[in-house]
């Protein structure tokens, strides 16, 4: 252990204990502020695996992909729009919609995000490294303004089909539960689990720890690389899809430039994770849901994004790799 | 007897090796940017009737000119990602506005200031480029990404610091009344305009040895070309103060920590000396040009500094080409021109040009159509983010890319080739 380790734990020591002071002195509030926070997280987290999984391959930040998110969820909203959705009550109608409305919108963004890395950066993946990075951004710009073209700056609903209501919520010792915090939590495990075993346990997820690894050996293995890319690109955007569908459902409402802080939040958290690293994407997703819950209660809520990127830096300058960052050497 | 012959006089095109230069690319882009700089206000005067709206529009690209040249150091030649360089340009622009207002005697310091900009100018470099130095030095060890990452940090902590501390800043409401620059009296010169003398006499600055004193002076007072002139000897000065980095001991220094830092550091360079002065010296130039962004507009408001105007720095750099001064300078201008000129005239020119063709009926507004006034309005982001993925792909290198640059890859590229060939028969 360095000096720059007692550093990270000095550091997390602090902030554990501090809450968990808090944790003691006013408990209900506590694990309320938890509940919102991993609500909160759950959907960075989504996000944040697209990040952290076109990283690690092509090494690229994905300016665009908070754009793929936000589309997900317009395009999940006019979707919806053929289902004659009961927006009180929840109704047959409205549990078939959700139930075929999720594979449909992943697929579609899936498509569509092979087709942005198949335009926007293929071409340039012998460029220079900053090259595409700019035609991201570029893509994000292109992005945000087909929404609003398509809906103007005003917000727009995302129909509330959830099951909602007093009969979906309760109170256990004083928390306050409603459905959909737990439908957002167990919807994002299932999720991340299903990428887990997909990367960890097939042939496609195993050609991708390859060339993420070393594209060329990779290459001469037989793998096909602009396959195993665009496969990369396809899973981001059905996870990212899913996520911005969730985001829907869980807030109700949307605007065409959401994708650009909640992309911004969703890459501190795959940096804050170790970039590259699946499951760091996804603790360090929850983990800066927490913070931004718990910097919103106890600290004020203007003060949440100095929290969120003070406590990143200083992780980064006692970890250099982030949290799960592995320390492999310079390439 | 013979007369010595008469030593032939030289022309002048030999003497300035004028031919060689305007052969050389980049020379020649510096000859007609001078040439446009001194071209430009004339040609703008005369042709809008002595409106000076235009120049005031130059005036402020320059402000992006110096940002793009600074930032060029610390990407294009250091190869560091920075996306957090309006951070070091709100450090300059509030280090200023915070000396040259009354902002300060409403803080809990109780006290006026009002330095004059000169001294300001130079004090918000060392300003910005001591939060440069802070910024970089515990983070520097971090690999390309991160560093990107925690400057992206950096600067999102920046702009909201301003937001919440309004007792220092001016919070939401912004800095205003910012003192305009001015010269001694004893200055005059084509600056002052005709009428210099009445400018003179009118106008009174603070004495800067007694501040409750005024001096007889020519005050910029929001004075476009005065503006216009400033931020020209600034760029020319900044070119030649990079130029001659990059071809120092430093900037072969940086170059070589671009291309592979562990070879670097086994030729004996000192990898964390060498890119904590290519960040200071990045930010310095960022200081500068915040300075001067405080006094132009005589505002400084936290919505100037959010992460899309180092996204909109880096574009500029990028797409004219990464570590190419010249390139850096058209880049500015041209993002410059399409952000502020192209993309907001736009909707009119676009509502003229379909009357001129017959098409005039598009202009009304009927049914879902809301006109193409404001169709074309709500296009320009995604027009701006097309230009941006065309002028990539079709110049990944940036528009004037940096001839070494250049010629290392297409010596790559033939060694490739020719390793190839020499494989193929081999085998």
């Amino acid at each position: 252990m360095s000096l720059p380790d007692y550093g990270f734990y000095i550091i997390a020591g602090t902030g554990i204990v501090l809450l968990a002071a808090q944790a003691v002195i006013h408990p209900t509030a506590f694990i309320q502020i938890t509940i919102f926070g991993l609500a909160d997280g759950a959907m960075y987290a989504l996000v944040a695996l697209g990040y952290t999984m076109v990283y690690g391959i092509i090494e690229l930040i994905n300016f665009a992909h908070g754009d793929v998110f936000t589309l997900g969820a317009y395009i999940a909203a006019a979707v919806l729009g053929f289902f004659a959705i009961d927006e009180t009550n929840f109704s047959t109608v409205n549990l078939i919609a959700l139930l075929l409305v999720f594979p449909v919108v992943m697929l579609i963004m899936g498509g569509i995000n092979i087709t942005i890395e198949r335009v926007a950066y293929r071409p340039l993946r012998n460029a220079p490294r900053l090259a595409p990075l700019i035609t991201a951004i570029g893509m994000s710009f292109i992005l945000e303004g087909i929404m609003f073209v398509w809906h103007g700056p005003a917000s727009v609903h995302f129909p509330d089909l959830l099951p909602h209501g007093p009969a979906f919520q309760t109170t256990i010792g004083g928390v306050f539960f409603t459905f959909k915090d737990v439908f957002v939590v167990v919807t994002t495990v299932i999720l991340v689990s299903l990428l887990a075993i997909f990367i960890n346990r097939t042939k496609l997820g195993k050609a991708m720890r390859a060339t993420a690894q070393d594209r060329d050996a990779a290459q001469l293995m037989g793998i096909d690389i602009n396959r195993t890319i665009a496969a990369t690109f396809f899973i981001g955007a059905l996870l990212a899809g899913a996520g911005g569908m969730i985001w829907g459902l869980y807030f109700n409402n949307l605007f065409y430039n959401l994708g650009f802080r909640t992309g911004l939040v969703a890459f501190t958290s795959a940096v804050f994770g170790g970039i590259g690293n699946i499951p760091g994407a996804a603790i360090g997703g929850l983990l800066i849901g927490l913070i931004a819950a718990y910097s919103d209660s106890y600290i004020g809520s203007k003060w949440t994004e100095v929290m969120i990127f003070g406590i990143l830096i200083l992780v980064l300058v006692f970890r250099p790799t982030g949290l799960l960052g592995m320390r492999v050497p310079e390439k | 007897m013979s007369q010595p012959t008469p030593a032939k006089r030289r022309s002048i095109m030999t003497r300035l090796h004028l031919r060689e230069r305007i052969r050389d690319r980049d020379q020649a882009i510096y000859g007609v940017l001078l040439l446009g700089a001194l071209v430009f206000p004339l040609a703008t005067l005369y042709a809008s009737g002595g409106s000076t709206a235009y120049i005031a529009q130059a005036a402020h690209a320059g402000t992006w000119v110096l940002l793009a040249i600074g930032l060029n150091v610390v990407v294009g030649f250091a190869g560091l990602l920075d996306l957090g360089y309006a951070a070091f340009f709100a450090i300059g622009a509030y280090t200023y506005a915070l000396f040259a207002s009354a902002q300060l005697g409403s803080s809990p310091l109780h006290h006026n200031f009002h330095l004059p900009f000169w001294i300001m100018l130079f004090i918000g470099m060392f300003v910005a480029a001591g939060f440069g130095v802070l910024l970089g030095f515990p983070t520097l060890r971090l690999r390309g990404d991160y560093l990107a990452i925690v400057t992206l940090g950096f600067g999102e902590i920046v702009p909201v610091l301003s937001y919440n501390l309004p007792q220092w800043t001016g919070g939401i409401n912004a800095i205003g009344g910012i003192d305009q620059p001015w010269l001694p009296a004893w200055i005059t010169g084509p600056w002052a305009g005709a009428d210099s003398v009445s400018v003179i006499q009118n106008s009174t600055c603070r004495n800067p040895l007694d501040q409750s004193h005024f001096v007889p002076c020519f005050n910029f007072s929001f004075d476009p070309v005065a503006f216009y002139v400033l931020v020209v000897i600034m760029i020319i000065v900044a070119v030649i103060l990079v130029n001659n980095l990059y071809r120092s001991r430093l900037g072969r220094a940086w170059m070589a920590i671009r291309e592979d830092e562990v070879a670097a550091a086994a030729m004996g360079i000192n990898t964390v000396t060498t890119k904590l002065l290519a960040f200071a010296i990045g930010a310095s130039f960022s200081g500068f040009a915040g300075a001067y962004y405080g006094a132009i507009f005589s505002l400084v408001s936290p919505d100037d500094f959010l992460f899309i105007v180092s996204i909109t720095v880096l574009v500029m750099v990028v797409l004219g080409g990464m570590g190419n001064i010249t390139g850096v300078i058209v880049g500015a201008l041209v993002i410059y021109f399409v952000l502020n000129t192209l993309l907001p005239s736009l909707a009119s020119n676009s509502e003229s040009i379909a009357n001129a063709v017959g098409l005039g009926s598009l202009n009304a507004q009927h049914g879902d159509w809301p006109g193409l006034y404001a169709e074309v309005q709500r296009l320009q982001f995604l027009i701006f983010g097309l230009i941006l993925v065309l002028i990539m792909l079709l110049r990944p290198q940036g528009l004037f890319p940096s001839r070494v640059r250049e010629q290392e890859l297409k010596h790559a590229a033939v060694q490739e080739e020719a390793s190839a060939v020499e494989e193929g028969a081999r085998a």
